[in-house]
């Protein structure tokens, strides 16, 4: 299944900065153990790519690779603020031109064949932002969700939600479930969200439910290793949990606490867009940078 | 006689040259320390096979020749005041990698481990203590052992601290600290400080800047706990070509952002 999740981030298209990419064409007695950990790790990390049969039936667009298309793609989105401010808009003007890109991201994945697409909606450290700002994203949350499930229904998208959700209203809790629950057949793409989500609380989380089982006998200490760990995060929802690409807007080069253990491989990609200008131009030069990238997967 | 003079009067210009241009580079580090300088750098050392490709040089010379780099860049960044350095030296996903190649890496480290214990030169001029961070049971006895002896002869320095990722990846290090964390009596109860007490990396405070050489940007898990508010930097240049106006370059850019960073850090706190 495929999980999709979108963060909305605006950045001033004028800034359409991005890192460099350059193209390039990359008897000793190894204790076993050493040898073993590192295919475990390949293991772990997997190779997107070789299940290149996802994407029969879809169209890619010209100009890219249909075999190197990712599999997953996370999305930071950020600079919906700054695009408001810039037109001298209120924040929550941002955010809906926001949620209106997230829709048009949801489009181009269904199209494209891309398979999960995560998005961070809500950091936990955003509650710190002004409680006028925090209530308009809740309430456009609820819009959001409410209006757009029927769409998620007929695109055959299935949501779900990574993070804390035990801390937003009960209202929206159960709308959350509801749309779990009624999208949770659908296979094209799946879309996380992911809502008061944190990746270091996403490890310790896991980490905790491991501690619980170890005092209930279930499992032994010395039996934790990265593929337990792995099982235990809310990423889990998916059975491609690593994303092969990472997306940020506005400029910001950091990963701001998002999907941190699955981000081990991921190629990451920072443009100056702010989020609601990101369209399908710019989704397709993040996907050429994508393609032109070597991953060796420390090989 | 002549040529001896000679000779004698061309080191005199050389060392005169060199200690102008050591002259000038303090002054320009003085000018950057007015503004906020990073405590710790983390480094990706990418780019040493393709260096050594790229001018001919022999297998493994592209890794010699980042030692060097590293060495140089070392010596920048502690003269402006850089607290910790990091540096991804072979993580546990190399193992993948051929075994003569994997073999001239850990020979390499075992020659200049073995070179710091002898001389402690740039080691002790700068009080500087190394540590090495990752699952060291993967590595062999000697260089083990040798890793082992380094952090204890240098375990007294206290100035600035030099952190050396080897047989290190992030996802490891994560599930030994869950391992650790579930070994201790805590009612089956962990939090976020359990976990990051056992985290090899406990010993330094998280990276301001995280540099990944050779232009890729991906963090190879490498400290994906740590830098999840690190500024990252991925420049063209392959390690062994990077210098002293990288280095200056990446703290404008730090001391550029570092305003909104501390804001965010304090309303965390």
């Amino acid at each position: 299944m495929v999980s999709l999740q979108f963060r909305i981030c605006f950045i001033p298209s004028h800034l359409k900065l991005q890192l460099p990419v350059p193209r390039r064409s990359l008897d000793l007695k190894l204790p076993p153990r050493a040898l073993s950990s590192a295919i475990k790790a390949a293991t772990v990390n997997g190779h997107p790519g070789e299940d290149a049969g996802f994407l029969r039936g879809t169209a890619v667009p010209a100009g890219l690779r249909r075999e190197s298309m990712p599999r997953h793609v996370a999305v930071i989105m950020d600079g919906n603020r700054r695009w408001a401010r810039m037109r001298g808009l209120p924040v929550g003007s941002g955010y809906e031109a926001g949620v209106r890109a997230l829709r048009r991201m949801v489009e181009l994945c269904c199209k494209w064949g891309i398979r999960v697409l995560t998005v961070f909606a809500f950091s936990s450290d955003n509650w710190f932002r002004p409680k006028v700002e925090v209530d308009v994203l809740m309430a456009l949350f609820d819009r959001g969700l409410r209006e757009e499930l029927q769409y998620l229904v007929s695109a055959d998208v299935r949501i779900s939600i990574i993070g804390d959700s035990t801390k937003l209203f009960n209202s929206l809790q159960a709308l959350l479930a509801n749309a779990m629950e009624t999208t949770s057949k659908n296979s094209k793409l799946h879309l996380i969200v992911a809502v008061n989500y944190s990746g270091r609380s996403d490890v310790v989380q896991a980490c905790q439910k491991l501690a619980v089982k170890v005092k209930d006998g279930v499992i032994e200490p010395e039996d934790i290793n990265e593929l337990v760990v792995e099982r235990e995060l809310g990423t889990n929802c998916t059975d491609f949990p690593h994303p092969d690409l990472l997306i940020r807007t506005s400029g910001e080069l950091r990963v701001s606490n998002f999907l941190l253990w699955q981000l081990a491989h991921t190629e990451l990609y920072f443009t100056n867009s702010l989020w609601p200008d990101f369209g399908e131009d710019e989704f397709l030069l993040a996907l050429s940078s994508f393609q032109e990238r070597q991953r060796r997967y420390g090989c | 006689m002549e040529s001896k003079s000679k000779s004698n009067s061309n080191s005199i210009v050389v060392r005169l040259f060199g200690s102008w241009v050591s002259y000038m580079r303090r002054c320009l580090f003085r000018v950057i320390s007015v503004g906020p300088v990073p405590s710790h750098l983390a480094f990706i050392l990418d780019g040493n096979r393709r260096y050594a490709r790229k001018w001919g040089l022999g297998e493994g010379m592209g890794h010699r020749a980042g030692f060097l780099s590293l060495m140089t860049l070392m010596k920048y960044c502690y003269e402006l005041g850089v607290k910790y350095i990091t540096i991804y030296a072979f993580s546990i996903d190399n193992f993948k990698r051929k075994p003569d190649e994997v073999q001239g890496v850990m020979d390499l480290m075992l020659e200049k481990i073995e070179g710091l214990l002898k001389e402690e030169r740039i080691v002790n001029q700068y009080g500087v203590r190394v540590e090495f961070v990752g699952n060291l049971k993967l590595l062999s006895d000697p260089v083990r052992n040798a890793a082992e002896k380094a952090m204890r002869v240098t375990a007294h320095n206290s100035r600035a601290i030099l952190l050396i990722a080897v047989a290190y990846t992030s996802t490891d290090e994560i599930a030994h600290a869950a391992h650790q964390s579930c070994l201790d009596k805590n009612e089956g109860v962990i939090r976020l400080a359990d976990v990051e007490r056992h985290m090899y990396m406990g010993v330094a405070p998280d990276p301001d800047i995280l540099v990944r050489t050779s232009g890729e940007t991906r963090l190879s898990n490498f400290l994906l706990w740590q830098t999840s508010s690190s500024l990252l930097s991925s420049p063209k240049a392959l390690w062994p070509e990077m210098g002293l106006r990288h280095l200056v370059w990446l703290v404008l850019n730090f001391q550029r952002v570092q305003p909104y960073l501390e804001t965010k850090k304090k309303k965390l706190l």
